[in-house]
């Protein structure tokens, strides 16, 4: 699919990489060839934003899935896939059929496993992987508890210049757990494990990764403790970065409440103060990437007694949304917003999108920030709705989407 | 509205409660945490007339005469079956067992299944017992008639605080004591906090009786933030103990265990079990109470445990089976059409 005329987007406010202002963009061959108050040339495609949001597509990093409809659903342009498949991603031919699998009104960038079967023991064929398109290794959904592998990993990753996507809890600490220590998981009589087993985890990683100078992206960062960490280690210079879902800036560990396994996470929902702690990270930027996590789960994985049933949620659909209540919240502007969304995640893949800037991917969303709608997991495009924000009100919604300039939705 | 009388003929007392079914109106019975106070006081007032009726020779009434009690069980149970079945029984419903080992339904949809499927067999009371917390709950949400939690993981055991909330109750009553509730007695407990069940109903059921609640255990099997419960923890035992009115023991349930918790049995007896010296600590004439399964020697000395002045441990076996013919009376008398029952409350709560 390639963009056949030049296309303009008039009337837009634009999300530029360091501010907003009202214009137009044009496109060509794919690519961004004028952002400002260009207006259309004779024989250009025209859309007309009407005063609307006019950003980035969303570059989504680190989902379980490729679900297209609830992508598209979401903004999503771009999304990195988890090596968390059946079987994992750790080989090369894998590696290379999940690359070209969402093209071409999807572009997914597989990360590779760090392990093979995501053991945490023996090094997968990283650098084959890179070959094959991988773009960034990840221990997958759990940790790698052997600080001689990680360390053996981190080395690797360097000399191959891929960021290492790390899982951030203690694996002898959090066990069999599916619940966070505290009040909560006390009433419900949940195995539970305390909050720190992620800040162990944390610095254990940071400080392999500044051994052996590695790049290292923690997924998810959800403790007030581990981000402190973070803060620090990215104070003296450590190529650290850190993720959440809007999950743990949203939701608390009450909304486990009647053993609801919607809610049901890995890591697992957390204390309000580790929430409040969260948002302040985002504020001011110790946390780099705000993902979907999209894990969609049907009901075998869900409608279970909740220590059997299995985390995640599928998250696609309400990213964009409850990003935009933080800036609602005055907890971040608009440019910070999409640089979470879409120029960090692109940043750390090496996708040369992310911004509306000349010469990037044309992958560009139209929004409405202010649209009105209710999250209900009866209808949701992804293939499963185990959202736990169901029943929730949000607000934003992609009216358009542009992958490299052709409308895909 | 018009109020009823509890029938307390074995007491003289009497507490005036909400008329039919507001005076109990959930459809199950899942977790003391749903409770209100006076609804535990109703359940307890309405066992009064089982703890009589079973100390009678002819201990049979046919007030569920025709109805279908369906116990499934999918973790072991001896005495707990043993009583809801007895339970049952005694009140002249037709009582099934159902054996459902835990490794063999244990995954999946096959849970919903069965609940599914016991629905189906038009069960009129359903009583459950499952290893994982809020399972009891995910099968009520799929079927259709009262369902009675009999045990679900490390979350609750309502029963179980009930009867031995009846229990104390009448050994108070002995001892002279009037009031109906606890308020102003200290209980302390001790044992596998973490993993127990009984200890978390307990905690909820004698803290809405007015009672203070102190819990006893390592730190590693104290849950995070209990206090939040409206218990005090402790790690002293003899701390723990210093003036209480009651001291129940749990055990370890070493089964539920990953990992190590405790040294050795002998060491933990040491710090932990309750011994004669130990329960001098305690009040004048402190009772002793212990849901079991016991482990003599562990948790509790044998001189301690059979002590017939002062420890109660036999009489919550006689209770239980009162308190279980009591929730199941309550919980049928929609289906039985009993005067007052008959509306439905599925819409809850509205009156509480």
């Amino acid at each position: 699919m390639r963009q056949s005329a030049p296309l303009t987007i008039i009337n837009g406010e634009l999300v530029l990489p360091d501010r907003t202002e009202k214009g137009a963009i044009r496109v060509e061959n794919g690519l961004i060839a004028e952002v400002g108050l260009a207006g259309p040339q004779d024989g250009d495609e025209v859309f007309d934003a009407k005063g609307k949001l006019v950003a980035p597509g969303l570059v989504d990093f680190g989902v379980f899935a490729v679900d297209k409809p609830a992508f598209h659903f979401g903004g999503i342009t771009r999304a990195a896939v988890m090596p968390d498949q059946n079987p994992p991603l750790d080989y090369p031919s894998r590696v290379k059929l999940v690359a070209q699998s969402g093209k071409p009104d999807l572009w997914v960038h597989p990360l590779a496993a760090a392990t093979k079967g995501l053991e945490g023991r023996e090094l997968a064929e990283i650098g084959l992987m890179k070959q094959a398109g991988a773009r960034g290794v990840a221990t997958g959904r759990r940790w790698i508890s052997d600080s001689g592998a990680m360390l053996r990993l981190l080395q690797y990753a360097a000399m191959l210049d891929l960021v290492v996507v790390s899982h951030a809890e203690d694996a002898a600490l959090a066990g069999n757990a599916s619940a966070t220590a505290g009040d909560m998981a006390t009433r419900l009589g949940l195995p539970s494990a305390p909050a720190e087993a992620e800040a162990l985890a944390v610095s254990r990683d940071i400080a392999l990764a500044e051994m052996a100078g590695a790049r290292l992206h923690l997924r998810q960062v959800t403790t007030a403790r581990a981000l402190d960490l973070v803060r620090s280690a990215k104070a003296r210079g450590v190529k650290v970065t850190a993720g959440v879902t809007p999950a743990h800036f949203m939701l608390s560990d009450l909304a486990t409440a009647q053993f609801r396994t919607f809610a049901k996470l890995s890591p697992p929902l957390r204390s309000d103060a580790d929430r409040k702690a969260v948002i302040e990270a985002i504020s001011d930027g110790t946390i780099d990437v705000i993902a979907s996590g999209h894990d969609p789960r049907g009901a075998e994985d869900k409608r279970l007694p909740f220590s059997d049933a299995e985390p995640g949620m599928a998250g696609a659909e309400t990213l964009l949304a409850m990003a935009l209540t933080l800036v609602r919240d005055d907890a971040i502007d608009l440019v910070r917003a999409f640089e979470l969304l879409a120029a960090a995640p692109a940043a750390l893949l090496d996708a040369p999108c992310g911004k509306l800037e000349t010469g990037k991917e044309a992958d560009i969303c139209v929004i409405d920030p202010h649209k009105p709608w209710v999250v209900d997991s009866r209808k949701m495009e992804a293939t499963a709705g185990n959202t736990p924000f169901d029943g929730q009100p949000a607000q934003g919604r992609a009216l358009a989407l542009f992958k490299g300039g052709v409308r895909i939705g | 509205m018009t109020s009823t009388r509890s029938p307390q003929a074995s007491a003289g007392l009497s507490r005036e409660y909400p008329a039919g079914s507001l005076a109990y109106p959930h459809r199950d019975l899942l977790g003391i945490g749903q409770l209100e106070r006076h609804q535990i006081l109703y359940l307890l007032d309405e066992a009064e007339q089982w703890v009589d009726l079973n100390r009678q020779p002819s201990k049979h009434t046919d007030l569920l005469s025709g109805l279908t009690i369906i116990n499934a069980f999918f973790e072991n149970s001896t005495r707990t079956l043993l009583s809801f079945e007895i339970a049952g029984k005694r009140l002249g419903a037709d009582v099934v067992n159902m054996h459902a080992a835990q490794s063999s339904v244990k995954k999946g949809e096959t849970l919903i299944d069965t609940a599914i499927t016991l629905n189906a067999m038009r069960a009129d009371a359903i009583v459950i017992r499952h290893g994982s917390s809020g399972a009891v709950e995910l099968i009520a949400s799929k079927v259709d008639c009262p369902v009675l939690n009999a045990g679900d993981g490390q979350h609750e055991h309502p029963t179980q605080a009930l009867l031995d909330a009846l229990a104390l109750r009448h050994a108070l009553r002995e001892r002279g004591h009037s009031a109906d509730d606890f308020t102003g007695l200290t209980v302390t407990i001790c044992g596998d906090i973490l993993h127990s069940r009984v200890a978390r109903s307990n905690v909820l059921c004698l803290t809405a009786l007015g009672a203070n609640v102190r819990l006893c255990a390592p730190p590693a099997l104290m849950p995070a933030e209990i206090e939040a419960m409206g218990a005090v923890p402790f790690h002293d035992f003899d701390a723990a103990l210093d003036g209480a009115d009651v001291a129940m023991m749990l055990r370890l349930q070493t089964e539920r265990m990953e990992g190590q918790f405790i040294p050795s049995a002998r060491e933990y007896h040491h710090l932990y079990g309750l011994t004669m010296e130990r329960l001098q600590r305690a009040a004048p004439d402190a009772l002793v109470m212990h849901p079991g399964p016991m482990n003599r020697g562990v948790e509790i000395d044998s001189e301690v445990a059979d002590m017939l002045d002062r420890s109660i441990i036999t009489r919550q076996v006689e209770m239980g089976v009162a308190i279980r013919m009591a929730a199941l009376d309550v919980l049928t008398r929609r289906t039985r059409g009993v005067d007052g029952w008959r509306e439905n409350i599925s819409g809850g709560e509205q009156w509480v």
